[in-house]
């Protein structure tokens, strides 16, 4: 193909492409052996478009067709069309309250006919574009707050509407885009912070508000009582002190509960307690005692649903041993013990079939995937494909760490994919142009993109 | 403007791969380090099924088969897959309704899971079946029958012998570890199934499944790899004569006995009859509870192998052995007279005797004359070569256990009881040590007292004496079909030659067994053109402290110069021994060495026979007193099972048999025992004979089920 067209190929990066499809071959086989039965003829259901793993071959060659078209855009285009993409991205996602499909809980599907598109998942692209766009402006100057808080508005808006259509896993994501900020200059003492709220917030939703109102006001008076003498030197030392214990109790005792009982709807606050495996201590309890029965069966019902999907998950993975069972022999998989399996859990075939070697290769696969795209992004001349780049390992990475952390138990159940190996064509599809455009970027490494 | 910020470079890679490598430890963790997944793993996703092979035939000594294995259907159902069926045609067909119908889906739900086939209706009946495979079309997907061997009894006869079935129960489990038996298989329980278990269970195979989510098996694993074949159990051929048995259960029936028939030529068994006994079938297949229960209440105790697990005293058919040892020990000739008065006078007190005249050995015999064998063991008690009676008595019992009595025979019958022959440590426990001398059991002499035989034993006594001094361990095998792997046999093909005596010794013997059925008590015995010698028996018995009418005994073996058939026939309270058991003995050689009954008056002799009824009134007492019960008691059924319960406790298939669990039910209502009463001996306080059936019929009690003693 590079011989060929060498108008295509020239400044491609070829690792990547082959990482890329060697990536997507063994995810066409995870879902081969999860939907493989013995009776079944491989050829008739390869290409009967029946079973999921002849529908995700035939999505790879709709991706091969687009990542041609992709090479051949020219680089400027994205940088032009930067605003514009994530301006459709909003109005689709925005669509999608409208006419949106509800799929597994989460109204953020739009049905085209062949496929559900998922615009939250597409908005990736469009914000990634969109923030590098923002970051490459040469008026941009990212020590400034006006500036930081505009990029932190396009990267979290997506996923604020995200989460109002109750679809949070995919929201998360974007929190990926702190990464190529904190590349481009954000201060640690953001991310420090972040992540000193989440520390907060998920405490907050793991233990009562009393508890933690006590607990804060303990730690305080401690560290005022064993620190005194600086306490007593420097006033500004107590005042941070007395503001952070100020602010934590706020936002234990009045943020939080204000957030879950009038901000969200009871769903959306179970749903989030659900992910840190905690009932909604904020639900209304006359509401609960007045509702019937069948709900908190259901809700009874969906948390087991999850405990029992990570429990199948731990032995199929755990079953595969150090060499694993072999390919199609795995009897988990064969026996289709883990749900999902050939979505969101689909890295359980590989545990299963391949063993400790096999997804320790693919984790590897996956490092030197991103390893390479930070490679890449730092070879850039324009800061637009730098940004660009980091986005796209911050989003690989973010996936596949939080996925394979659920498999194997790490994390609470959260709905996102595997890249390029879970089955589905909107996961695919957003993968193959994140990459690919970054492969067209690179070829035009030399060029100054504005 | 790119040189800025750089470094951060390297922190966003050792963050990355730190978070990977904590995953990898992760992995590592649950793949390498911890084994408890694989085990889950295959708990749910592996299924060892076992394969059982085909048991093996049996055939009988005219190679028809008379235990085999037989096809019976089971109807299935997969609950999720029921919609769409016509269901009402299905229903017309079981003749069961919609309702009942919704009810037995619904409860297989809760059983096995909507999508695990079900057994919707078990071992259905052929026609039922007919109906059903016609129109099987309109019942699929949701239904389908399943094949399920059972074993089938070609004949209805030799229930006692063949036994039957059942599942392994704990104690069971516990006594075969090892063998590969799990919980639900099914092994021999009685009989000849539980004897030769080992030969006719064949090899059980392996096959190892994938298993689904759903609990369904999908398909072998590795393509069966790991897989080990069933080998079917091995065929056996029996000496049993199945026309014979079945002719001697159609003359026993109505009435309580045993027939037991031996070539003694082979030691093989031709017939085993206890009676009453119980169709085969009735304790395999679907109805197997009822019939049980039916069948372990019934007052004359048909579960009761009587050919062997019963013991009477053998009466006049003992005088034979006597005669043999008194000749043995030198204390007679042949020709040594004894004069009989009308009672045997040695002891003081008489014993009476019916045949007054002076008798030698062969007229002794003929006329079972009682004094004449008083006589014959008092000489070999109280022979001086003995120092003293001690030793006399243990070298007299040690005749009689040569003869095959007083221990177990060791057929391949279960149950098999060993009888008692007394010795000086009996009569020691009894009456102190010392304290008794021959008078003190005279009446062993004639066989009764202490002596107790089973059936068995007196027909291998007749064995023993038709061939003259030998004999070949009783059995039903006769051969296993690629070879006795296991060495059941080997027992078998020993010939056992106790004592070195003289055929002149037996000619005398056979000359008084001939007298007897010439001219003696045995005249009704008598086969048309063939020489049979034989022995009556008449014994005296006690129900309850209660005097019963007497059992009737016979045994004989024919022809006389070249014995084919040694037999033993009991009819219990049918009196003297010549009008019952003499004639079905009869009936029996004739059957056997001629193939059938000759002649309109023989064959009305068998009619006459077969509708004799001797039951015991007793028995006809308890059955109407358990139908009183049953009125008062509204469940018989709940009784039932209580009882099958106790039975169950306290049977374990090594310990012994049904037999002996009832005896221990029996215990347990202090069950009087029966003791043997003789003419002119006091009943004895201390002998404890132990019971040949029960005298009270064990009262059913429905709530009792608790209180069961440690038996």
């Amino acid at each position: 193909m590079n011989q060929r067209n060498s108008s295509i190929g020239k400044g491609v990066d070829w690792v990547m492409v082959w990482l890329y499809a060697i990536l997507v071959m063994v995810g066409l086989l995870c879902i081969f052996s999860v939907e493989y039965r013995s009776t079944d003829s491989v050829i008739n259901s390869f290409l009967g478009f029946k079973k999921n793993y002849s529908k995700q071959f035939f999505f790879f060659v709709f991706c091969i067709v687009l990542a041609t078209f992709i090479l051949l855009i020219d680089s400027k285009l994205f940088t032009a069309t930067a605003n514009f993409s994530y301006l459709t991205g909003i109005v689709l996602i925005l669509l999608t309250f409208v006419i949106g499909k509800e799929i597994k809980g989460s109204k953020s599907w739009i049905p085209l006919g062949f496929m559900n598109l998922q615009p939250v998942e597409l908005c990736k692209i469009f914000t990634s574009l969109a923030l590098s766009k923002f970051l490459s402006m040469p008026e941009t100057n990212f020590t400034k707050p006006k500036s930081q808080l505009i990029a932190a508005a396009i990267s979290f808006l997506p996923a604020v509407l995200s989460i109002a259509q109750g679809e949070t896993g995919l929201a998360l994501v974007y929190f990926s885009f702190l990464i190529p900020m904190y590349r481009e200059g954000l201060p640690p003492g953001y991310l420090i912070t972040g992540a000193a709220m989440a520390v907060l917030l998920v405490i907050s939703l793991l233990f009562s508000t009393k508890t933690l109102l006590i607990a804060f006001l303990v730690v305080a008076v401690l560290f005022i009582f064993f620190n005194r003498r600086q306490v007593k030197r420097s006033n500004s030392l107590l005042a941070m002190v007395v503001i952070i214990w100020a602010f934590c109790s706020v936002f234990v005792g009045v943020l939080v509960p204000f957030t879950f009982k009038h901000v969200f709807k009871p769903y959306q606050a179970d749903r989030i307690f659900s992910m840190v495996g905690v009932d909604n201590p904020f639900a209304d309890k006359n509401a609960i005692d007045l509702s019937n029965p069948e709900e908190l069966k259901e809700k009874k019902k969906k948390t087991d649903q999850q405990n029992y999907n990570v429990k199948q998950s731990k032995i199929a993975i755990g079953s595969g041993g150090v060499l694993g069972k072999g390919f199609l022999k795995g009897t988990q998989t064969q026996g289709d013990f883990v749900p999902e399996q050939h979505t969101d859990f689909i890295f359980t075939s590989v545990g299963e079939n391949f063993g400790f070697w096999g997804s320790t290769l693919l984790m590897l696969l996956y490092l030197s995937i991103i390893f390479r795209i930070i490679t890449l992004a730092e070879r850039q001349r324009s800061t637009f494909s730098r940004v660009y780049a980091y986005c796209v390992a911050a989003i690989l990475f973010f996936h596949v760490a939080v996925n394979i952390c659920v498999t194997v138990g790490l994390a609470p159940v959260i709905g996102i994919t595997l890249p390029l190996l879970s089955y589905g064509g909107s996961s695919l599809i957003t993968f193959t142009i994140l990459i690919f455009i970054l492969i067209r970027l690179d070829a035009d490494r030399q060029m100054v993109l504005r | 403007m790119s040189v800025f910020n750089q470094s951060r470079k390297s922190v966003i890679q050792l963050v990355f791969g730190g978070i990977f490598v904590v995953i990898i430890l992760q992995l590592a963790n649950l793949q390498v380090f911890s084994s408890k997944y694989k085990v889950m793993a295959d708990d749910q996703g592996k299924f060892r099924k076992v394969v059982y092979p085909d048991r093996g035939i049996v055939y009988d000594r005219k190679k028809k088969a008379i235990l085999q294995n037989q096809t019976i259907y089971d109807l299935m159902v997969v609950p999720n897959k029921v919609r769409g069926v016509d269901t009402a045609s299905l229903c017309r067909i079981l003749g069961i309704d919609t309702a009942v119908f919704n009810k037995r889906i619904v409860e297989l739900i809760i059983k096995n899971g909507r999508a695990r086939p079900s057994t919707f209706d078990a071992l259905l009946s052929d026609e039922k079946m007919a109906m059903l495979n016609e129109g099987m079309y309109k019942f699929v997907p949701g239904f389908y029958l399943q094949e399920r061997p059972v074993r089938s009894y070609p004949i209805d006869a030799g229930g006692n012998i063949l036994g039957y079935l059942s599942e392994v129960d704990t104690n069971f489990l516990k006594a075969h570890k090892g063998e590969g038996y799990q919980i639900g298989d099914y092994a021999g329980k009685t009989g000849l199934e539980r004897t030769y278990e080992k030969v006719l269970m064949g090899q059980r195979g392996i096959e190892y499944w994938k298993r689904d989510n759903k609990n369904r098996l999908t398909e072998r694993f590795e393509n069966g790899q790991y897989d080990t074949a069933a080998i079917a159990g091995d065929n056996m051929h029996l000496s049993l004569d199945i026309a014979l048995q079945e002719f001697g259960e159609t003359l026993m029936q109505n009435k309580v006995g045993a027939v037991v028939a031996i070539d003694p030529r082979t030691g093989g068994v031709l017939a085993m009859i206890s009676s009453p006994t119980f169709k085969p079938k009735y304790l395999t297949g679907a109805d197997r509870k009822k019939h049980y229960a039916e069948l372990l209440l019934n007052p004359a105790l048909p579960l009761l192998n009587r050919t062997v697990n019963a013991k009477y005293a053998p009466g006049s058919t003992f005088k034979t052995l006597q005669g043999l040892i008194g000749l043995h020990e030198g204390v007679i000739t042949p020709s040594t007279p004894f004069s009989c008065s009308g009672a045997f006078y040695g002891c003081g007190k008489p014993m009476r005797c019916l045949d007054p005249g002076v008798w030698s050995l062969k007229g002794a015999i003929t006329h079972s004359c009682n004094t004449y064998f008083a006589n014959v063991m008092q000489r070999v008690i109280n022979n001086p070569k003995y120092p003293n009676l001690d030793s006399s008595l243990n070298q007299w019992a040690r005749y009689m256990h040569a003869f095959g009595l007083g221990h177990r025979l060791g057929i391949d019958v279960p149950t098999e009881r060993s009888g008692s022959i007394p010795n000086a440590a009996t009569y020691d426990k009894i009456y102190g040590d010392g304290h008794w001398n021959f008078c003190t059991f005279r009446s062993v002499s004639i066989g009764q007292g202490e002596v107790e035989t089973t059936p068995l034993q007196v027909a291998n006594e007749m064995a023993y004496l038709a061939n003259k001094g030998w004999f070949i361990t009783p059995h039903m095998v006769d051969s296993i079909e690629g070879g006795d792997k296991f060495g059941l046999m080997d027992k078998f093909k020993e010939k056992h030659q106790p004592l070195e005596i003289s055929d002149s010794v037996f000619e005398a013997v056979h000359d008084g067994m001939q007298g007897v059925m010439d001219g003696g008590t045995g005249r009704f015995a008598q086969v048309p053109g063939i020489v049979v010698c034989g022995k009556t028996g008449t014994v005296e018995n006690a129900y309850g402290g209660v005097k019963q009418k007497d059992h009737a005994f016979f045994a004989a073996f024919a022809p006389r110069d070249n014995p084919q058939i040694a037999i033993a026939v009991i009819c219990e309270n049918a009196g003297f021994g010549s009008t019952s058991a003499a004639p079905i003995a009869s009936l029996m050689i004739e059957k056997y060495l001629r193939d059938s009954i000759a002649g309109p008056e023989r064959k009305a002799k068998v009619e006459q026979i077969a509708n004799l009824n001797l039951i015991p009134p007793r028995i006809y007492k308890e059955l109407r007193r358990m139908d009183s019960i049953r009125h008062v008691k509204d469940s018989i059924y709940q009784a039932s099972k209580g009882y099958i319960k106790i039975v169950k406790d306290s049977m374990g298939l090594d310990a012994d048999d049904e037999a002996d669990a009832m005896d221990k039910v029996k215990n347990r209502k202090d069950a009087k025992k029966e003791t043997p009463v003789k003419d002119s001996t006091p009943v004895k306080p201390k002998t404890k004979i132990e019971a040949v059936l029960p005298d009270n019929k064990v009262k059913p009690e429905a709530t009792d089920t608790t209180k069961i003693p440690e038996v």
